[in-house]
């Protein structure tokens, strides 16, 4: 019986060996029309340590198992690897003389020598073991996993209004793992905030909005970063203030910005989460760009100011933003993992009292005078205007 | 008999009532049958030449009228009509 090393040795003449430097070139022809697939077959903690950028990741004791989920085109040429080549070798002959294989190739030396030739390699992130604990909860749900808290850590969500609909959402989107959040509030917590916004408190009176929320989120999760806008969102900064977000949580209490956020956030891209409230009765939905309706196409023109009171003249149930703005978080999450069947083209009724939810259809208006053209058209200048606007905001003062 | 639900900013005209049963066998005559038993909801609901005001957004069933006939859309007994106005309360 031959030993182990010339059982390898063996093998390794029967299988093709490609070279470092030619699976470097390979990978990074231009235009190569000959797409090589990669295959790392090492264990899961080498896998961890580093591996081939572009990689896919099959273990040599999973292989015969695995191997037709991640290459089910057998003419596809693959290149193995491994620490040094071995278990390659042994794996490239399986895949060719076994399982029928057509072009296999392992590499010779494996990442060791790819590494001593200087070629790049990829370190998988990974959550500090810190993480792994507070967000267990998250990864062993199949649909957010690993993947989807990376993202929710990656993401950057931008809440307008840090107060009935934004104390939920700033409180709960921390807790979930948002990376970073930003704060537009030009307020003070007043004595009168409090039966209804949650992430301020007794002992914060006075304080600026965004400093009280940041002082919350930190308490429940360190790691997110804030960034706080203590101004009144406008023409002048809106732009600037919204662009680079990934999904923005709209809890304005006026039309005006609410029509502004719409043409901004279509102009960019970004998707709205919009709620809003009144006595015991909300409304939700996702305004997402390119995917359905905008805001102007459910509602073209603002109703006149006697038949728009807010919240400060008619007041709200203290329980209703919290609903609201937790039904946004989770929007905004479905959004960010990419699961589910986020609310776009819906409107959601709550009603409080009649303990009951009313599921609208929002349509795309054809000749809608934001979303139905190209984005890069929209000027500043008509941002946030609407049929009779100075009459409208003359009659707000 | 179809069902009208009256949102919050109209309750004042229809003397808190959050729902009303009305006859009627398109919107129009519902909306109309609405206006007449509470008379303060005319001018929110319609403009001067009698249409539909466009911040007002009025859903047979889970439908918005605009979509279907407006004013003219059919209603039968058992349908619910919701009507929609704009809201904004959010943050302060």
């Amino acid at each position: 019986m031959p030993s182990g090393q010339e059982l390898i040795q063996k093998v390794k003449q029967q299988i093709r060996e490609i070279e470092p430097t030619d699976l470097h070139s390979a990978l990074h022809a231009n235009g190569a029309d000959d797409e090589v697939v990669v295959v790392d077959v090492r264990e899961q903690d080498e896998w961890d340590a580093g591996h081939i950028p572009g990689a896919l990741h099959v273990p040599r004791s999973h292989l015969e198992s695995r191997i037709e989920q991640v290459v089910p085109d057998r003419s596809k040429r693959v290149v193995l690897y491994c620490a040094s080549g071995n278990r390659s070798a042994l794996a490239a002959r399986t895949l060719e003389q076994d399982l029928g294989y057509e072009r296999v190739e392992s590499l010779r030396g494996g990442i060791t020598l790819w590494k001593d030739r200087g070629y790049e390699v990829q370190v998988p992130r990974r959550l500090t073991p810190e993480q792994r604990e507070r967000y267990s909860r998250h990864i062993i749900i199949p649909e957010v996993g690993l993947e989807g808290q990376m993202k929710l850590l990656d993401s950057k969500v931008l809440l307008l209004g840090a107060g009935g609909l934004g104390s939920p959402a700033a409180l709960y989107l921390a807790a979930a793992g948002v990376g970073t959040l930003g704060i537009v509030d030009n307020d003070v917590v007043d004595r009168s905030n409090l039966q209804r916004q949650v992430a301020h408190a007794e002992e914060r009176l006075g304080m600026p909005k965004v400093d009280s929320a940041e002082i919350a989120v930190k308490q429940i999760n360190p790691d997110v970063k804030v960034e706080k806008y203590p101004v009144r969102l406008g023409p002048d900064n809106i732009l600037d203030i919204i662009s680079g977000y990934d999904v923005v949580v709209d809890g304005l209490d006026n039309f005006p910005t609410r029509y502004l956020l719409n043409d901004a956030s279509v102009r960019l891209g970004i998707p709205v989460v919009s709620a809003s409230i009144l006595a015991f009765e909300g409304q939700l939905s996702v305004f997402a760009p390119g995917r359905g309706p905008c805001y102007r196409c459910l509602y073209p023109t603002p109703p006149p100011p006697e038949l728009a009171p807010s919240c400060g003249a008619a007041g709200v149930l203290g329980v209703l933003p919290g609903v609201m703005g937790l039904l946004q978080s989770v929007e905004v999450i479905k959004l960010i993992v990419g699961i589910g069947e986020p609310l776009i083209g819906r409107l959601l009724l709550y009603d409080a009292l009649a303990a009951s939810f009313t599921e609208l259809k929002v349509r795309r208006d054809p000749d809608c005078p934001i979303c139905s053209r190209d984005p890069a058209s929209i000027s500043a200048e008509e941002m946030g205007k609407f049929p009779d606007y100075e009459a409208f905001c003359a009659g707000v003062a | 008999m179809p069902k009208i639900k009256i949102p919050p900013v109209l309750r004042n005209a229809t003397s808190g009532e959050r729902e009303v049963n009305v006859e009627g066998t398109n919107v129009r005559e519902v909306l109309e049958a609405l206006a007449s038993r509470h008379p303060a909801t005319r001018e929110q609901l319609f403009s001067a030449e009698g249409e539909l005001n466009r911040y007002v957004n009025v859903y047979l069933n889970d439908e918005d009228v605009r979509v279907l006939q407006g004013l003219d859309t059919p209603v039968a007994s058992d349908d619910t009509v919701v009507i929609l106005p704009a809201m904004a309360g959010g943050s302060r």
